[in-house]
């Protein structure tokens, strides 16, 4: 491991899974037995398609999953306590004082009918105790200035900012508590490359300066190339493959990461065609009885089809899921 | 900041609001109104209280100089017993619509917020008051209790709330499931605090579309009660002249000003508050909008004048 090797442990997540339940259909596997783990500073990226897990994953770490879904099983240690056995006060506490959250789409995450420089700072008054509330408005000055807005422009309303605005808005919000952890999920998308390069810049000098550990979710490995220390690649609602970055990028093992990185595009061959992975991830209520990812694989062998690969360690600090890597 | 980037402030509503001449016409409309009520003893020739001496001539007098609508059964003159109307019609039709509107918005917000067996009970309590027929049920209430302007007030206002309440409702369920109600959420609000912050707010424009309707529609049916004989005795309003004139032979002696000047006053009114209600609609939903790439020029050389003079204005 590179840059946080070493660094203590902050959140540990084991064999989390998560089920939405359908008054028609039974009960629906989003998250299945994912692990990972974020070390102070660390910056993990969780990638995979549409529909494979990701956000619901996010979710579940806050415990702010929709009322059909529930966590069946697993453990989230956030500096050795359990999330999951923490009363519902108690995590309201933990949520955005320890764990805050960038939301998808800060158009949406942000009240239309409300200033912005007021939304941040509800953030910071719901946990301050009552002696900081008064500076409340300082805060959210300091915080503006931190992610590039002008102090002037924090009595203005959502519309009135542009896109990238209103994320770096979103990320000055997720420190208004100064939290341990941010999760950001999809903070690029819908912004222009430009922009999303700016975020990406402001994500990772806020790790470097204050040291908050970040976990990103998104769909672009530029984006996991750029920032990330560690990368999650899940699809199907499991965990694909899980390595450092590096090891990812140059000895991923995982057949799915491998058609992943072959479909990102190829600066040094700009007429190659691009490749894309045929077919669609899994449907929740119709999940293939063997390898989640066995109907798509060009590698899938019987045994692929009628049994699942259980997690298999590779190295201390990368795991795949796939009969292939198994060690004999 | 400068104060025309405040949507929500007075002067961008006045703003939108006079682009939609329909609207200004219906806002005239009711400020007319309202300052007739408002300064009745200055403005009306006679007092309608005042005992008159009346001979046989002054009973349904033609429109005369001494009486511009003439006089009705009791030899009182229209013109002034029109101007006080304006003050009964006006009280009931603001405070009915006030407690439809405490009544419909709360239950609707708790509904729609709350949901499940709450919101059922609630909406279905809702159904049960929205498919008995008003008038009737009205007719009975205030025939039960006494027919005072109080009681008048009280039993429209908690007849009339059905219709606010599923508005209010259907809105409170699509702004509860935004995203920054989630994030809110996360951040820690409790729920009386999502409803007043983050829920209230968004869904507040459309309760007050929805009260200068009410206005209209209590102001109605206090005519109806009152042309019926279920008005309040003591107070004259537009449907009580309009009774009278109906039952104490204002039809065979050829009075029309007697009937037409309330009836004429009443459509005024719900006119002028309809036009104005949906002219607020327009203002609140920016989907009814116009847009400043509109086709009509009209509309898109007033908002470049208006920002060529905020321009001047920074300026200086």
């Amino acid at each position: 491991m590179s840059r946080v090797d070493g660094a203590p442990l902050l959140l540990d997540v084991r064999d989390l899974s998560i089920d939405f339940s359908t008054h028609d259909q039974g009960a629906m596997h989003a998250v299945e037995n994912v692990s990972f783990m974020l070390r102070e500073g660390e910056v993990l990226g969780v990638v995979g398609e549409s529909g494979c897990g990701k956000t619901t994953a996010m979710l579940g770490i806050l415990r702010l999953l929709p009322v059909t879904g529930r966590i069946v099983s697993g453990e989230i240690l956030f500096g050795g306590r359990d999330l999951l056995a923490l009363s519902e006060s108690e995590m309201a506490d933990v949520r955005w004082k320890d764990i805050a959250m960038i939301f998808q789409g800060a158009m949406n995450a942000l009240n239309p009918v409300h200033r912005v420089g007021d939304q941040i700072a509800e953030a910071y008054v719901q946990h301050a105790s009552k002696a900081d509330r008064a500076s409340a408005d300082e805060r959210v000055c300091r915080l503006l200035d931190m992610v590039g807005i002008s102090r002037n422009r924090k009595n203005q309303y959502p519309h009135q900012y542009s896109g990238g605005m209103r994320q770096r808005a979103m990320i000055a919000m997720a420190l208004a508590c100064t939290p341990q952890v941010v999760i950001a999920d999809e903070p690029t998308t819908a912004l222009d490359v430009m922009v999303q390069a700016q975020i990406l810049e402001l994500l990772k000098s806020l790790c470097d300066s204050i040291g908050v550990a970040i976990i990103v979710v998104t769909h672009d490995l530029g984006v996991v190339a750029e920032v990330c220390d560690s990368v999650l690649v899940m699809y199907g609602g499991i965990a694909a493959e899980y390595a450092d970055v590096d090891t990812l990028f140059n000895a991923a093992q995982h057949p799915y990461t491998r058609l992943l990185l072959d479909a990102f595009p190829d600066l040094t061959r700009p007429k190659d065609r691009l490749t894309s992975i045929p077919g669609y991830p899994p449907r929740l209520n119709a999940l293939p009885p063997g390898c989640r990812f066995a109907p798509r694989c060009p590698a899938a062998f019987d045994r692929c089809h009628v049994e699942q690969p259980g997690l298999s360690q590779l190295g201390r600090f990368h795991s795949a899921s796939c009969f292939l890597v198994e060690p004999k | 900041m400068s104060e025309q980037t405040q949507t929500t402030s007075l002067r961008g509503l006045w703003a939108s609001l006079k682009r939609n001449p329909m609207a200004v016409a219906g806002l005239f409309m009711v400020l007319f109104t309202v300052l007739l009520a408002l300064f009745a003893p200055l403005l009306a020739p006679y007092n309608p209280k005042e005992s008159v001496r009346v001979t046989v001539d002054d009973i349904y007098a033609a429109p005369s100089s001494a009486h511009w609508l003439g006089t009705d059964d009791a030899g009182k003159d229209v013109f002034s017993n029109l101007i006080y109307g304006t003050r009964v019609s006006l009280t009931v039709g603001f405070f009915a619509a006030f407690i439809s509107l405490a009544i419909g918005g709360t239950i609707g917000l708790v509904a729609g917020f709350v949901g499940g067996r709450v919101e059922n009970l609630l909406m279905r309590f809702t159904d049960v008051i929205l498919v008995i027929p008003d008038l009737p049920l009205i007719m009975v209430l205030v025939a039960l209790t006494k027919p005072s302007l109080v009681n008048i007030i009280i039993v429209i206002g908690i007849l009339g709330w059905t219709g606010t309440a599923r508005l209010v409702r259907s809105q409170t369920l699509s702004v509860k499931e935004r995203k920054f109600v989630l994030r809110a959420r996360s951040i820690g609000a409790g729920n009386f605090y999502l409803i007043r912050r983050h829920i209230f707010p968004s869904v507040f424009p459309l309760m007050m579309v929805n009260t200068v309707l009410v206005i209209s529609l209590a102001i109605l049916e206090e005519s109806s009660l009152a042309f019926i004989g279920l008005g309040d005795p003591t107070t004259l309003s537009w449907g009580q002249m309009l009774n009278f004139a109906f039952t104490r032979g204002g039809m065979s002696s050829g009075a029309w000003w007697a009937l037409i000047s309330p009836g004429f006053a009443i459509v005024w009114v719900v006119l002028g508050l309809t036009l104005l209600g949906q002219g607020l609609e327009q203002v609140f939903n920016p989907r009814l909008e116009w847009h400043h790439l509109s086709k009509a020029k009209r509309m898109v050389r007033r908002i470049i004048t208006r920002s060529v003079e905020s321009d001047k204005e920074e300026a200086s």
